[in-house]
């Protein structure tokens, strides 16, 4: 099974231990993990200001650089949505889209496919679990609070494998936490206070971290819970899966 | 990078304890739907079964309408058709001229909102009395609704008790207790009712196959409307047509559930024809539904049943409130129904959404109303309505992105960033970001540069 992994560009550039962790990670199942180097962004940030066709280029490459793959990986839910759901309209009559159907959020990957069993990591820590808009309602991470259907949750799945650690879900466990990429600039105000909102109801939890699958979100959050000096620190679930790898 | 939307958002939002307040209030009720969600095992199916019928009916529109005026029409009442909000003021303001009527109680109806029928029927001399109770303390204050199904939920009640203590509905100054309002409410609107010579409703359902007019009340008001005066006027949109009561029955389990959190309203009342001695009329309008049916990407908007989900589960707008909208109907829906009516005017409000989606997972009918929203922002550029420095920044971002060398390059001297002290980030106008977030930390070596010198084992 040959894998792409994707490093989303702003875990490239801010978050790199996230894409190390998950490289470890897929390492340590035996797997056979490539980093295509030319690979920069999904596109998502454009489109969701309202310029999908300027990420059409960037899709187009994306295609061809991991066409070979059999899975893409990548440790972000709201990157790997956007590839999953959005790229076959954007590429529509122009190009087959591969990749759509390849993509997987490592988390959706561990839980589906590899259906691990064990983690290398151990964890003595309270966790509560930042349930992602995208992951929870485009990639079907966790069952939506709004659905009558049976629940489960893939991240609580995993994070309940890892030897000492208390796992928590906030009240409202999945309500937006106001990033929502461009929406956090241009409503500044509501997104502030929906992540000031949400940054509570998770330590209202006793959490000493908040772990999610979209270090989009917790870099919303972290950005929040340092200019409020909000006592909280924020830590990537594959960083959690992989802890001493 | 502003909008209407956004601007008004950030006075609405100063005021920290009452933006909890109308948060908290709007999540109760989405907690309430939760609780009849959970209770039906068929709801998703349920929901599936609402959103083919509707799309079945507005696909067969013109002939379930024909169905639906022929029962009418055997039926006596005298139906009308309306190409627009104008057409639609002039037949109800004739209707009402001919019985020499002065003063009219009417329910609540958004369409008669949408045509603006209040203030035009009050140009003209007519009394217009709203006897919802929401609807009545907004239009004694003057107000717009902030919600479609709970218009006056902005106010408290001491905001009430006092502007029915200055119109002399409540005698006893300072009591502020809800049901001694709601009494006085009662009493002031029995002798609207009396006086009234005529009574307006408004329509959630018309059944094709039998000609019913189903009008779903808390307070039994449309039917007081309806059983003193003897001209009763209907106002509906064509779109609120179901095919037969089995579909009805469908739409009857999803509407309260979905709207109120309740099994069903107190009152669902269904008029087939005027009772004897009096008149019914039924006006159908059109104002725009046959242009979004002929809209390819959001036709589906049509299948609405304006339950109000979508709002009280939308983290903007329960943050945002009802009036930092610029159409009259705000929320996911809102920002849809504002686009269609003129794209142009009310672009406003598709800023109002963080794409979280919630919406398209609680609304009964499957409108999808925030992936509608994205559709929407795509759109926006060819309309004129792009914000300058979100189209600036997207052409920044493909020009990085589309080249792996200039990316690598950036990527290398971003953590020059973390040099600059926090206080000199804080220019607003330049960086929103810095409102209300510290920056964010830029690795000292990108995943790359690491990959690349053979870091990554």
């Amino acid at each position: 099974m040959r894998i792409g992994l994707f490093i989303p560009c702003y875990v490239d550039a801010l978050y790199p231990e996230v894409g190390v962790a998950t490289y470890k990670l897929l390492k340590y199942y035996g797997l056979d993990v490539t980093y295509p180097l030319k690979q920069t962004c999904c596109g998502q940030p454009m489109a969701n200001a309202g310029f999908e066709q300027k990420a059409e280029p960037l899709a187009v490459k994306f295609e061809e650089m991991f066409r070979e793959f059999d899975y893409v990986v990548a440790p972000s839910a709201s990157c790997a949505a956007f590839v999953k759901v959005f790229y076959p309209r954007i590429l529509e009559g122009k190009h087959e889209c591969l990749t759509s159907g390849k993509i997987m959020d490592v988390v959706e990957f561990l839980h589906d496919v590899l259906k691990v069993m064990t983690v290398p990591g151990t964890f003595p820590h309270v966790v509560s679990v930042h349930n992602s808009c995208h992951g929870v309602r485009e990639l079907g991470l966790s069952s939506p609070s709004e659905r009558n259907i049976p629940p489960f949750n893939k991240i609580i799945d995993l994070l309940r494998l890892v030897p000492g650690i208390t796992v928590k879900e906030p009240e409202r466990k999945d309500e937006c936490c106001g990033f929502g990429g461009m929406f956090s600039v241009e409503e500044t105000d509501v997104s502030v206070r929906m992540g000031t909102d949400k940054l509570n109801r998770h330590i209202a939890t006793g959490a000493e971290y908040i772990t999610g699958p979209d270090s989009s979100c917790l870099m919303h959050m972290q950005g929040i819970a340092k200019r409020q000096k909000m006592p909280i620190k924020f830590i990537h679930v594959v960083q959690i899966l992989a802890a001493g790898l | 990078m502003s909008t209407l939307h956004s601007k008004a958002a950030h006075e609405f939002l100063k005021d920290v304890d009452k933006t909890t307040w109308h948060d908290a209030t709007f999540w109760s009720v989405r907690t309430k739907r939760d609780i009849m969600a959970q209770g039906l095992p068929e709801w998703e199916s349920l929901r599936e079964h609402a959103s083919d019928i509707k799309k079945h009916t507005i696909t067969h529109l013109a002939d379930y309408l024909e169905m639906f005026s022929d029962h009418l029409e055997r039926n006596g009442v005298i139906v009308h058709w309306a190409k627009d909000a104008q057409e639609f003021n002039e037949i109800v303001f004739g209707i009402l001229e001919t019985h020499k009527v002065e003063k009219m109680v009417k329910s609540k109806s958004m369409l008669t909102e949408e045509c603006g029928m209040n203030a035009y029927l009050m140009e003209r001399g007519i009394d217009v009395v709203e006897t919802d109770l929401g609807e009545r303390i907004i239009q004694l204050l003057g107000q717009k609704p902030s919600h479609i199904v709970m218009p006056a939920i902005h106010l408290k009640r001491e905001e009430v008790g006092r502007m029915f203590e200055e119109k002399g509905i409540s005698k006893e100054i300072g009591n502020y207790d809800p049901t001694y309002l709601t009494r006085c409410a009662r009493q002031h609107l029995r002798n609207q009712f009396m006086e009234a010579g005529a009574g307006l409703t408004g329509a959630n359902f018309g059944v094709a196959k039998t000609g019913d007019v189903v009008v779903c009340t808390n307070e039994g008001n449309a039917d007081m409307s309806t059983s003193m005066p003897k001209l009763h006027i209907v106002a509906m949109g064509i779109e609120k047509l179901v095919p037969d009561y089995e579909s009805l029955a469908v739409f009857q389990r999803l509407l309260c559930r979905c709207g109120t959190g309740q099994p069903t309203t107190t009152y669902t009342s269904h008029f087939r024809k005027a009772r004897p001695g009096a008149e019914m009329h039924v006006v159908l309008v059109d104002n725009g539904r046959s242009d979004i049916l002929g809209n390819p990407d959001h036709w589906q908007t049509l299948k609405c049943m304006r339950c109000g989900a979508c709002m009280n589960t939308c983290p903007v707008y329960r943050r945002s409130g009802g009036y930092s909208y610029t159409y009259f109907i705000p929320g996911p829906i809102g920002v849809n129904l504002g686009m269609l009516r003129n794209p142009v005017q009310y672009s406003d409000n598709v800023s109002a959404c963080s794409l979280c989606l919630s919406c398209d997972n609680v609304c009964p009918s499957k409108v999808d109303p925030g992936s509608q929203i994205y559709v929407w922002r795509q759109q926006l550029d060819s309309l004129g309505k792009a914000d300058p420095m979100k189209k600036f920044m997207s052409k920044g971002m493909t020009t990085l992105f589309d080249n792996p060398t200039l990316y690598n390059t950036a990527l290398k001297f971003a953590p020059l960033a973390n040099d600059v002290p926090e206080c000199m980030t804080h220019f607003s106008r330049l960086n929103p970001w810095s409102i209300g977030h510290d920056k964010p930390h830029f690795a000292g070596e990108s995943f790359h540069e690491m990959w690349k010198k053979g870091e990554v084992k």
